[in-house]
């Protein structure tokens, strides 16, 4: 899998590079109230309105405030079958590398301290464990409690 | 306008279909063996075939039926596409195209045209063979040369635009005319410009006359003797088989009956009229294309691009306002000079880029005449049908969308509401129930209104239903309102019989999805025995309003102009309402307000002295108090993602001047918010005190 690591926390996720568009320096988020965490803001990529998703809500990690190496994941995320555009929020992004798809495990169902059905697997990169996320399990969890709390 | 005809749009697409067709045929002539071309003309003609029935082209639809029948063995492989069948094939879709124009022409063509076609799809061979080739040929002749027959002239003039001021009466020449023997006149208004160009002096009509009477040409000449200069004349025989055809005559003076007899003086003659006549006198030389040139002043665009170049405003409209907010900074008087020349272009190129995606909603109120006349007959209920503000102009793919839940109403008001002749005798109602549609602007919204002065919805029946079905507790309480909207659940059905038309709950949960997908709203007035008025309000899903900028905390939001009533600053103490309920004396009366901060949970001190901004939404007025009024600004409305879909207090986002991104409030639903809010406040107060 070729995939565009980030930091978030102190943890190492990887995110599908090709689906990844670009990557922004913080630019100024448009909070939207009532919106729960996980999407409450805004952010103008060229133009178009983009959700801001913050992926430590959905791991249940702390937020620290932004800093110098703070950065913004555009990419293409699917959800339902109809592709959106979202960024992703991360506390530092590493680079582009490739994961072998046979160190690729499956998350272990216990003694996990995040949500098993947020991980798609987990892969090995020099001695450090990577956190795949499943972005279609976590943002299609959000879309259903926005409709709810409409 | 021409397009609250159906009939017009029905001519317009089939235009369109025909033009398959004939693509399809001329190219199957090349490739005999293509089936996906044989699947091309066929499908064009059964879609021609539907719509021609359902917009009443009854001729048309039963010509087809007999070209598809013929066709069909054609798709079956049991003919082969040879050159005659081509030929045939062909003829007959001359034919549909003349049938769409003149319903009423002479039938036995037809059957010719058919059974010639029933000859070549049979594949018999010699002595079939030699009359086919000859049954087409014969078609081609009537209907493509026009012989001088010397029965008449066909006489098309246009006099300089200035021949009223110098006197010429176009009435004497045409009264001239006349003298010569009998007239069909038909006044071409393709030329008239729109009312603000219009100059009342000048003459922008031109005039097609069929004379029949076997005079000679200078007798015709004679007619212009004085005026030829600079006119336009031009003088034709007329085409044969208007003149020769038996039965011809009989069908030419119905015919002539639809479109108006001269018009006598430039007045804005609907451009339909000249068509039928027009078309069927220029004969097969010509074969409408003088016609086609006049009607040609719309241009169908796809809607793709028009999205594109809304785009592309869009980002103009954002770049300009960076360039206004620069200009301010630099204070330079030249730079704010261009800036101001620049923010006027774009807003006319906005206003005009918008209209482009403009429709008056008539164009959909008239579809439904027809649907209204057939459910009237069927049911055997009289009905008039009256509609309202069919000018009310509305987004085109908005106006698509409400087709569906338009008919679903309508259909349940005939079948539901109204009652039979009957019974409105006994409730001492007149024996023919009325239907209204109507359409008006109300601030930022359409309202959408279909009513009927039938029985009204039964209250006990809706309730016992929704308690059956589950929706609602035994002996809940439940607001009139709510109750009424319970007919919007996906299987509510309160009719006693499923009835060929309605009955099984289906519509009413479409029409629901609909509203509720175009971020509408749904309302239902009924009063029992007296009739039934469902509402739909829609926001005017522009893609870009005037709005109003203001601050609340550190952000910022914009509120549609157009639903912005006044703005005042909120009086010290009303907010310190003891029963916790806010309202605002505004000239003696009271209206409620929402605090901003509040609902949006924003952090920080308010400023000291809060705004108010006072919206309207359907009759009711709010007000929303926010810290600081920015001012107008140009909003190009972005969608929000599905993520935040569920947030119904935001109808989109916009892009300020500085690059950030600011929400639009939907004052709707903020209503509606706020509401629910101060509900389940007071509901926490009781349940404290209980």
């Amino acid at each position: 899998m070729h995939a565009l690591t980030i930091r978030l926390q102190d943890e190492m996720f990887a995110l599908e590079a090709t689906h990844v568009r670009e990557i922004l320096d913080p630019v100024p988020i448009t909070r939207v109230p009532n919106a729960g965490s996980f999407v409450g803001g805004l952010i103008n990529v060229r133009g178009s309105v983009v959700p801001l998703a913050d992926l430590r809500v959905s791991f249940g990690m702390d937020r620290p405030p932004q800093d110098a190496d703070t950065r913004i994941v555009v990419m293409e995320i699917s959800l339902d079958g109809e592709p959106m555009v979202a960024g992703i929020l991360a506390d530092k992004v590493y680079d582009v590398t490739d994961i072998e798809a046979a160190s690729i495990e499956d998350a272990p169902k216990v003694g996990m301290r995040w949500p098993a059905e947020y991980v798609r697997g987990i892969g090995r990169r020099d001695d450090d464990f990577v956190i795949i996320p499943d972005m279609q399990q976590i943002f299609g969890a959000r879309t259903n409690l926005a409709a709810e709390n409409g | 306008m021409s397009e609250l005809d159906p009939a017009d749009v029905f001519r317009q697409e089939a235009n369109e279909l025909i033009e398959t067709l004939e693509q399809a045929l001329l190219d199957l002539e090349k490739r005999p063996d293509d089936r996906e071309l044989v699947g091309l003309a066929f499908r064009a003609l059964h879609t021609l075939k539907g719509s021609g029935a359902m917009f009443g082209f009854t001729a048309v639809s039963e010509f087809i039926h007999e070209f598809e029948t013929a066709f069909d063995r054609v798709r079956k492989g049991e003919a082969a596409a040879d050159r005659r069948l081509i030929a045939a094939a062909l003829e007959a879709r001359d034919h549909v195209a003349h049938l769409i124009e003149d319903p009423d022409c002479d039938p036995k063509r037809g059957e010719a045209i058919l059974a010639a076609l029933k000859v070549a799809v049979s594949g018999e061979a010699a002595p079939a063979a030699t009359s086919a080739p000859n049954a087409p040929a014969a078609g081609i002749d009537a209907t493509s040369q026009a012989q001088p027959a010397g029965a008449g002239w066909h006489v098309r003039f246009r006099l300089p635009a200035d021949a009223l001021t110098l006197g010429t009466n176009p009435l004497l020449l045409l009264d001239e005319l006349r003298g010569l023997g009998p007239c069909e006149v038909v006044a071409l208004a393709g030329e008239v410009p729109t009312l603000d160009r219009i100059e009342p002096q000048q003459c922008y009509l031109a005039w097609d006359v069929t004379l029949r009477a076997d005079v000679a040409k200078d007798a015709v000449d004679d007619v212009f003797l004085f005026v030829r200069d600079d006119m336009e004349l031009s003088i034709e025989p007329l085409a044969a088989d208007a003149a020769d055809v038996p039965g011809a005559p009989a069908a030419l003076p119905a015919m002539a009956e639809s479109p108006k007899p001269a018009a006598p003086a430039p007045a804005a003659e609907p451009q339909t009229a000249q068509r039928p006549a027009a078309k069927a006198a220029a004969g097969g030389t010509e074969r409408g294309a003088g016609a086609k040139v006049e009607r040609n002043a719309t241009l169908r665009v796809p809607a793709e691009r028009l999205d594109e170049l809304m785009d592309r405003v869009g980002e103009l409209v954002i770049a300009q306002a960076r360039l206004s907010q620069l200009a301010e900074t630099i204070h330079d008087a030249s730079l704010i000079n261009v800036a101001e020349e620049i923010e006027r272009l774009t807003a006319s190129l906005r206003d005009t880029t918008m209209g482009t995606r403009m429709v008056p909603i008539g164009s959909l109120f008239g579809r439904f005449r027809r649907l209204v006349h057939d459910l009237s007959e069927d049911l055997g209920k009289p009905i008039s049908f009256v509609t309202e503000g069919e000018d009310t102009e509305l987004d085109k793919t908005v106006i698509e969308q409400l087709a569906d839940p338009l008919v679903h109403l309508i259909r349940n008001s005939v079948d539901h509401g109204l009652e039979n002749p009957d019974r409105r005798a006994e409730a001492g109602k007149p024996a023919t129930g009325t239907l209204r549609l109507s359409a008006s602007h109300r601030g930022a919204e359409v309202a959408i209104a279909v009513s009927d002065d039938g029985a009204g919805l039964n209250a006990e029946r809706i309730r016992r239903r929704a308690e059956e079905a589950g929706l609602l507790a035994a002996g809940q309480a439940i607001s009139e309102g709510e109750l009424n909207r319970m007919i919007f659940q996906p299987g509510f059905s309160t009719a006693a019989q499923v009835t060929a038309l309605s009955g099984r709950g289906v519509g009413m949960d479409v029409v629901k999805k609909t509203i509720d997908g175009l971020r509408g709203s749904i309302d239902v007035d009924t009063l029992p025995g007296k009739g039934t008025t469902v509402t739909l309000r829609l926001p005017l899903t522009l893609a870009i309003i005037d709005g109003l900028l203001v601050r609340v905390g550190d952000d910022r939001y914009t509120i549609p102009l157009a639903a912005v009533e006044e703005c005042l600053e909120l009086p010290t103490g009303v907010d310190k309402d003891a029963r916790g309920r806010s309202f605002l004396n505004l000239r003696g009366e009271l209206v409620p307000f929402l605090k901003l901060r509040g609902l949006f949970q924003t952090e920080g001190e308010p400023d000291p002295y809060q705004k108010v901004v006072v919206v309207s939404s359907d009759s009711m007025r709010v007000g929303l108090v926010v810290d600081q009024i920015i001012g107008n600004n140009q909003t190009v409305i972005k969608q929000l993602s599905r993520l935040h879909s569920g947030l119904k207090t935001f109808s989109g986002a916009t892009i300020l001047g500085d690059g950030t991104v600011a929400l639009i409030l939907d004052v709707m639903h903020l209503v509606g918010f706020g509401q629910k809010l101060e509900e389940r406040r007071r509901a926490e107060t009781l349940g404290r005190a209980a």
